[in-house]
């Protein structure tokens, strides 16, 4: 029998989900509408960003919000040469984790940069913040070096 | 929580969070051929080499014996119903308005059922054993799709019995 052209149809499928914040993350969403980063501190006294709603060593209940600063230090950081889709930029950048000022643990955010050169452990950098902001990670649209 | 921050701003509980799973789903070369040509107004399916039994659609294999099926043949558009259901509850981005019947449908001359609607009937009157028939869109409409076949209507034919559902003929049943 003759082989027909393969046939192929695009299709998409799609898990529209609403998550819930929870007291904590939720207030974390809401000091970033306001510009604002607040960390959390952890029953050892170190302040984690984002905060946790619990501790991750003795599993009590957190509370004590601490604002922290606005800008940081790279800790790491993985560049990115070919952005994807979902990515928040159409162009290289880079993945860092970004110890801010008054903060002990290292959050995940993404560096614009022209090039690779210009993104190196240590370096510091400050939130560049969306020009809306609704409550969201991306209200922190990306850092950039000082 | 609310307490705690300034005025002016909406507490935030919650995000939205979705996720897409892009496809570019494939048919493979017996779907394939299978879809070309149900947009000639035919349906076929393949007959195993070891064990005979005919499939609809066609996968190009046979999952009892694990063999490549390569002889096609070509099925009747009369079909029997094997087992069906009631659809009472919308289902997101189907337009058919509840309540509808969608039956496992066992076209003559082949072994294996197909999915597909029943319409031109009192859904309460459907029954295993239910002798159907395609009624097509018109020619011009069709394309590589099964919905070239809007659904199956009841025909004026004795009702099969359990145990020979699945074994009709292609050409037909004498009852």
């Amino acid at each position: 029998m003759s082989q027909p052209d393969v046939l192929h149809q695009a299709f998409e499928l799609g898990f529209t989900y609403t998550r819930s914040t929870g007291p904590v993350v939720g207030r974390f969403l809401t000091e970033l509408k306001q510009r604002n980063i607040v960390g959390i501190k952890g029953s050892d006294g170190r302040v984690i960003v984002p905060p946790m709603e619990y501790d991750p060593d003795t599993a009590e209940e957190l509370s004590e919000f601490v604002d922290v600063g606005q800008e940081g230090e790279i800790v790491s950081y993985a560049w990115v040469k070919e952005p994807r889709e979902a990515h928040p930029f159409d162009k290289p950048f880079a993945w860092a984790m970004i110890l801010l000022d008054g903060a002990d643990v290292p959050m995940i955010h993404c560096v614009a940069a022209d090039s690779e050169d210009a993104v190196s452990t240590g370096a510091r950098v400050k939130a560049v913040w969306a020009e809306e902001t609704i409550g969201f990670i991306t209200d922190i649209r990306c850092f950039e070096r000082v | 929580m609310s307490e705690q921050t300034t005025e002016n701003t909406d507490v935030i509980t919650g995000i939205e969070a979705p996720i897409y799973l892009k496809y570019n789903f494939t048919a493979g070369a017996a779907p394939a051929r299978f879809l070309t040509q149900v947009k000639e107004g035919v349906l076929t399916g393949q007959r195993c080499p070891q064990c005979a039994q005919v499939y609809v659609p066609p996968r190009g294999s046979c999952a009892a014996c694990g063999v490549p099926t390569e002889e096609e043949v070509v099925l009747s558009d009369k079909a029997t119903v094997q087992s069906f259901t009631i659809v009472s509850i919308p289902i997101p981005g189907n337009s058919i308005e509840p309540p509808f019947v969608v039956a496992n449908l066992v076209p003559d001359g082949a072994n294996i059922s197909f999915i597909h609607l029943m319409s031109e009937c009192d859904n309460a009157d459907v029954h295993i054993g239910q002798r159907v028939q395609g009624v097509w869109k018109p020619q011009e409409e069709w394309g590589y799709s099964m919905d070239n076949i809007r659904y199956f209507k009841p025909l004026d034919e004795p009702d099969v019995p359990v145990e020979k559902i699945g074994k009709i003929p292609v050409e037909g049943w004498e009852g």
